[in-house]
């Protein structure tokens, strides 16, 4: 499995994430020796096998629809890096 | 005896009975802790004030007569749980400054039942590890032998029951990450059935997988913490409506007549030889309290580990998108919004988080969709069917926790293929989302704990608790105690 640096720039861009080349080398050879290993699965027989992504099979779990007490904005608010008003701020997006 | 030494039943009849307040044995935690902790390195946060207030608090309910099982009992959890008021972190720096403005189901319930927490434990960054090595608050020790580590990503927990700085810890089990390092550090660990403890207020890694268990000194400790935080909760909707069993009231009922599988594929050429002789040697301790032996197999388990890294990282590439910089944890100073978000992340998560997030993100990427993540999805129902054909022939099923004892600080941080390799053994159980206890079941030539793995049907938590109980009445591996020694 070849994983170029190129490769590792494209997934770095979807997952938000930004890397020094340093760690694009690193990651590109760690990424091909992982993903290696991982394609043992193409050689298991999985025709007509049904995907599971749940460990206990269940269907979605409904509530009331009832209006019930929240933490409230303050609360809600505590945390945020950056805040105006009753809201969170974040830089411009629209020039 | 020393207070640190003692079990959550030892300290609760001590309580009961007035020899002891909860505020003298906080206080001998406190000091254990503080005694300790520079060899050991099991805390991020150490709530010393909050805790003494607690003991007293609990010190008037046992004198209003209110003695309940956890009443005054000096606890600690994993640094992954959300704790109202208390920084959580959850091993990064991301979440550095992090208070969260409501606590976990499980914490809730041990709290109401009056235990006392003494801090927040170290982690592998948000739980991903083997070896609590990736925590950005540095490394715990393993308190058999300073030089090794302890296991992950639950280590903390561990070590610190194992270095007698809390009675009974919580950790959280993805891939191994109770047992592995209950294994290591020689205590009991027990990953439930998934659904069966809630994960409200867990921060979430791979939400498939992730299941909440304590970590103890014995296996009626275990079953006492496991029945405090075992139970539906509405706000988690994976967790499973079907009542808790007594877990305490059916310890004692033996292995007489038990049928115990032994999967071959476990019992592999290449297992540690003091492993292997630990295992045959509890083989015989059951055989003669009068259980029998079965082959069994679970022929997919050399596949368990690249299905469990494919899914493991796809649902932890989805959690994590939501540490962006814009309601809480780290925000770096950037220009625009994009800038902003990967900024944030990229100076906020360590090397470990961001490797899983590129493998996840790249098997749920446009063209590799469907040769990775539903491909391991559907390795992961024939591993589940395994254990369901395994388990109509079997009660429960004996084998290694780890294939050797705790290997040596920075020994495989340079090969994470290595490091994922060290969790074969536990790594099927949460692909099929049932339980595994982890109990101390020998030692290897050195000096370092051997853990052994007893795995249960779904829901069958009673059957291996009564399993471990009976094997540790028959041996004396849970009472020995680890000698810390300065860091040399």
């Amino acid at each position: 499995m070849k994983i170029t640096v190129a490769d590792v720039e494209h997934v770095a861009r979807l997952a938000r994430l930004e890397l020094t080349p340093a760690e694009k080398e690193l990651f590109a050879g760690q990424m091909a020796s992982i993903l290696g290993y991982v394609d043992t699965l193409k050689s298991v027989n999985t025709d007509g096998v049904v995907p599971t992504s749940h460990a206990v099979p269940m269907e979605n779990a409904f509530r009331d629809d009832v209006v019930r007490p929240s933490i409230g904005v303050e609360k809600a608010l505590a945390n945020a890096p950056d805040r105006s008003g009753s809201f969170y701020a974040v830089p411009k997006v629209i020039e | 005896m020393n207070i640190f030494d003692m079990t959550i039943h030892q300290l609760h009849g001590a309580l009961k009975e007035r020899k002891l307040s909860s505020v003298e044995a906080t206080t001998a935690m406190l000091d254990r802790i503080a005694a300790v902790e520079p060899q050991i390195g099991s805390f991020i946060t150490v709530t010393a004030e909050g805790a003494l207030a607690a003991a007293s608090a609990a010190d008037r309910r046992i004198a209003a007569g209110e003695c309940d099982l956890l009443t005054g009992i000096p606890l600690a959890i994993k640094d992954i749980f959300l704790t109202e008021g208390i920084r959580t972190t959850c091993g990064s720096r991301i979440l550095d400054s992090f208070i969260p403005p409501y606590s976990a189901t499980s914490w809730e319930k041990l709290r109401d039942r009056g235990a006392v927490l003494l801090g927040k434990l170290n982690q592998d960054e948000f739980a991903m590890g083997s070896s609590n090595e990736s925590s950005a608050f540095g490394i715990t020790r393993n308190p058999w032998d300073t030089t090794r580590i302890p296991g992950g990503s639950s280590g903390g927990s561990a070590a610190a029951v194992a270095a007698r700085q809390a009675v009974a810890t919580l950790g959280t089990d993805t891939g191994g990450s109770i047992r592995q390092p209950a294994s290591h550090c020689g205590c009991v660990g027990l990953k439930p059935t998934y659904g069966r403890v809630s994960r409200y207020g867990v921060i979430a890694y791979a939400s498939s997988l992730d299941q909440v268990g304590p970590l103890t000194r014995d296996v009626a400790d275990c079953a006492a913490m496991m029945g405090a935080v075992a139970g539906y909760d509405a706000k988690d909707s994976t967790s499973v409506d079907t009542p808790v069993p007594d877990y305490g009231a059916t310890l004692n009922e033996g292995v007489r007549g038990m049928k115990i599988g032994l999967p071959k594929e476990y019992f592999i050429a290449g297992l540690d030889a003091d492993v292997q002789k630990a295992m045959s040697e509890a083989i015989e301790t059951y055989r003669r309290l009068g259980a029998e032996f079965v082959d069994v197999s679970l022929p997919h388990t050399e596949y368990a580990v690249a299905t469990y890294y494919l899914i493991a990282a796809a649902e932890a590439s989805s959690n994590l998108a939501r540490y962006d910089g814009v309601r809480f944890g780290h925000r770096a100073a950037a220009d625009g919004l994009l800038d902003m978000y990967t900024k944030s992340r990229s100076e906020g998560f360590g090397s470990e988080v961001k490797r899983r997030i590129m493998l996840g993100t790249y098997a749920l990427s446009s063209g590799y969709y469907d040769a990775y993540y539903v491909k391991a999805q559907k390795v992961r129902t024939l591993i589940m069917n395994d254990f369901i054909s395994a388990f109509a022939d079997v009660d429960l099923m004996l084998t290694p926790v780890a294939p050797t004892p705790a290997f040596r600080i920075g020994e495989k941080a340079d090969d994470p293929l290595l490091m994922y390799l060290s969790d074969i053994f536990t790594i099927p159980v949460n692909l099929a989302g049932t339980c595994a206890l982890s109990i101390p079941a020998g030692f290897s030539a050195d000096g370092l704990p051997i853990g052994m793995q007893l795995i249960g049907k779904p829901f069958g938590e009673s059957t291996i608790l009564r399993a471990g109980y009976a094997f540790e009445q028959a041996t004396e591996w849970h009472r020995r105690k680890a000698e810390i020694t300065a860091i040399t």
